[in-house]
């Protein structure tokens, strides 16, 4: 362990000619290592782009020797997903509807697929937690309330051919009529069955209108909503009587309802989504706690 | 530019060979002891045998990445419960302080895997090639048959070390037996073989070749060993007041070193403890056996080179008896960092008695907070994740406590079980519902209590959550 005293001249560097204060700024040159690593990393960025798509051209870019794509990329990644879960879809399809809660497997996958298929497709009407939009005719996918029957067979249908719509002749349709607007009913009438309306659901009304708009409910409206004001859900006529109101509850939003009508459109799933992905979605729903 | 100077001096220090010589003594037998021990301890560990049940591992000591789970024994820690592991890091890095500044570089000197396996090596290298002067005669001498077959016989022997030690590093990960099979078969998982591979070649490098300079040049752990030591604790050191000028024996004026350079012989670092204190001594104690050997030979007291603190140095400089070994050892600091250490260990010890045998947790579904039902009551949802650490499936029952009253019920459920598989979270989503125009259903907060018990045992637990009802105003 003896080191070698070495006793040496400071090396001749020329300078840059620069000096502050007296310290002079020498001109060392750069350590070999680090320019051959310089000129490493151009040669390796020529051939970079040489071999992947790089230099901008009008309508693209060159597509490089080698011709990597993120897109490709993302395209193979989603088909391997795709062929991952070829298996358990095709159970999916073939399964009861019924019975998929009960099967771990199925209900796993149909859980966590369904969501997914609900965020990207129905979170816009239904809200991301599909609560809906209450007042805003948006109906709460939670609650145990359903315009059009809340069993799988019934969300399952309403789901593959929406309702309403145009672009699906199997689309349940309903149409209710514009009382007001197209003058089936008058002022009067119109706020004596809203009485009424209100009477039925257990809010304040006025009881000697709510009487006389009990015969104008039966005249008009007991067709769809029945007699005692319970819906029907084979034309999706909402039940009156209960605490949930798609359109609002109050004396005013009634008025509107009756005065105007209302026509809820769903559209149908069919053509944009697969028949295992309406399953999943489908189940989703029903397990949100409204499931029939 | 200017022309490279022709004689400026490399910035690399070639390693100049080291060949120790054997020796015997207190210090030596400990390091026997020390290294059978830990390797012991490091190749056995894995193939020791744990009843757990018919679906856990029944390795006592295993780190099942996989199933994300760490069995020591009677104990088993989930990955939520990492502050096992944390808390077992922390006590390490407390016992390393409080070795260190009681005792200096014990952890190098006796117990660091890079001096065992050395020590291991060098125990080879003299079995094949003999002692130091043998191993230099070899090292200078050209290549012939015999230094080949003693090389290659070396290094075959070293290999298959390394190869045990990156061998043995796998069966923690996974069940030993099994792996063992697999790897004779070639069936294993590649990782396994990379693994194995990556270290052998470290062990036969470092163990082999590059030794000490591990310790030099390599390790971070000596330049923090340096904040930890002070004027009290315990180093190797040489007693030049009583060895110097150093020279024969018998003439006068002479210390008491004989400058027979067995110290630097044995020394494993290639060190001279006598140019005092330095960076490179790992305080591995040989110098001291070594030593003493050569002062009970020629008749003088033992101690010329000793464990001393720097204290002592003042005080036999100045004719005053050193402080005893315990004096330097329980000083406030080291008393300190005992209790810091012991401490933690109560911590986790106290922790790991108090874990609750049913893990559990909620998340209250905040999107939307409620929901109206039809007949006007306020339904909430809560996400109860249920864990089942036990290796048979497992039922628990579901039940509510809280001032206002409120009705439970489980989705996908008819009653209020719900079984989890074995060695599985589970996740049930759960409704509390207050009637309508219930003291809950009208309050904007109410608090309540999530009770899970274990079916057929007394084992419960219970989380605390809120219900939020629709407070007027609302829609």
């Amino acid at each position: 362990m003896c080191a070698k005293q070495v006793k040496k001249e400071p090396r001749q560097v020329e300078t840059t000619g620069h000096q502050w204060d007296g310290i002079e700024e020498l001109n060392n040159p750069l350590p070999r290592w680090w320019v051959w690593v310089f000129y490493a990393t151009i040669v390796w960025g020529i051939g970079y782009t040489v071999a992947y798509p790089a230099w901008p051209l009008i309508t693209g870019a060159t597509p490089g020797v080698i011709g990597g794509s993120t897109r490709a990329d993302v395209a193979a990644e989603i088909e391997r997903f795709d062929a991952a879960n070829s298996a358990i879809k095709a159970k999916l399809v073939a399964a009861d509807l019924n019975a998929i809660g009960s099967d771990p497997d199925l209900a796993g996958y149909a859980e966590r697929a369904g969501a997914a298929v609900f965020r990207t497709n129905c979170t816009t009407c239904h809200g991301s937690g599909a609560a809906g939009f209450v007042g805003k005719g948006y109906p709460n996918l939670l609650d145990d309330d359903w315009l059009w029957g809340g069993t799988m067979e019934d969300i399952h249908l309403t789901i593959t051919h929406g309702i309403r719509n145009t672009t699906d002749p199997d689309a349940r349709y309903s149409e209710m009529p514009k009382y007001g607007v197209d003058e089936l009913l008058d002022a009067t009438q119109i706020g004596q069955v809203v009485e009424h309306v209100l009477k039925i659901s257990g809010q304040e009304h006025d009881a000697v209108a709510a009487e006389a708009g009990a015969t104008v409910f039966a005249e008009n409206c007991a067709a769809c909503h029945m007699e005692d004001g319970a819906g029907d859900r084979t034309q999706g006529a909402p039940k009156l009587t209960d605490a949930i109101w798609l359109y609002g509850g109050t004396r005013e939003a009634i008025t509107y309802t009756v005065t105007n009508a209302r026509f809820g459109v769903m559209p149908n799933w069919n053509k944009r989504l697969s028949e295992d992905d309406i399953r999943a979605v489908a189940f989703y729903v029903h397990s949100r706690g409204g499931g029939e | 530019m200017t022309q490279p100077d022709t004689d400026t001096p490399s910035l690399y220090q070639a390693r100049e060979p080291i060949f120790p010589r054997r020796v015997k003594g207190a210090f030596r037998t400990m390091k026997w002891w020390i290294m059978a021990v830990t390797l012991g301890i490091y190749y056995i560990t894995p193939w020791l045998r744990w009843d757990r049940g018919p679906n856990l591992p029944d390795q006592a000591v295993l780190i099942d990445m996989a199933g994300r789970r760490f069995f020591f024994f009677m104990i088993e820690i989930w990955p939520h419960e990492f502050y096992f592991v944390a808390g077992l890091l922390i006590m390490a890095g407390l016992g390393l302080f409080l070795f260190t500044s009681a005792a200096g570089r014990v952890w190098c000197g006796y117990a660091c895997p890079q001096t065992v396996w050395t020590d291991l090596f060098i125990l080879v290298e003299r079995w094949i090639e003999g002692d130091r002067n043998a191993r230099l005669r070899l090292h200078r001498q050209a290549w012939n048959a015999e230094k080949a077959r003693k090389r290659a016989v070396k290094w075959t022997v070293w290999l298959l070390i390394a190869l045990g030690t990156g061998g043995a590093w796998v069966f923690y990960f996974t069940d030993a037996p099994t792996l063992l099979g697999d790897l004779l078969t070639g069936s294993a998982h590649p990782v396994a073989y990379i693994t194995i591979a990556i270290l052998t070649g470290t062990t036969f490098a470092f163990g082999g070749f590059a030794r000490e300079q591990i310790c030099i040049y390599a390790c971070p752990w000596p330049r923090i060993q340096a904040a930890m030591v002070d004027e009290d604790t315990l180093t190797i050191g040489y007693r030049d007041w009583r060895g110097e000028p150093r020279g024969k024996q018998d003439v006068a004026g002479n210390g008491d070193c004989i400058d027979c350079m067995a110290c630097v012989n044995v020394c494993p670092m290639g060190i001279d403890i006598r140019n005092g204190q330095q960076m490179a001594c790992i305080t591995c104690g040989l110098c001291i056996d070594a030593c003493n050997d050569v002062m009970d030979r020629i008749g003088k007291p033992r101690d010329l080179i000793g464990y001393m603190a720097l204290t002592d140095e003042v005080r036999e400089r100045a004719g005053q008896p050193a402080k005893s070994v315990w004096a330097h050892v329980f000083r406030p600091r080291t008393i300190m960092y005992t209790v810091l250490w012991a401490g933690v260990g109560v911590g986790l010890v106290v922790a790991l008695f108090l874990r609750s045998p049913i893990d559990i947790n909620v998340t209250p579904v905040r999107n939307p907070t409620y929901v109206t039902l039809s007949d006007g009551s306020i339904r909430n949802a809560y996400d109860l994740r249920l864990r089942n650490k036990s290796g048979d499936d497992q039922q628990f029952g579901i039940s509510v406590t809280s001032e206002e009253f409120v009705t439970l019920s489980l989705e996908g459920a008819e009653g209020l079980i719900v079984t989890v598989p074995a060695n599985e979270t589970a996740t049930q989503r759960v409704y509390l519902t207050a009637a309508a125009g219930s003291e809950a259903a009208g309050d904007d907060r109410s608090d309540v209590r999530l009770w899970v018990e274990e079916v057929g045992s007394t084992n419960r637990a219970h989380l605390d959550t809120v219900f939020n009802g629709k407070e007027d105003g609302d829609d």
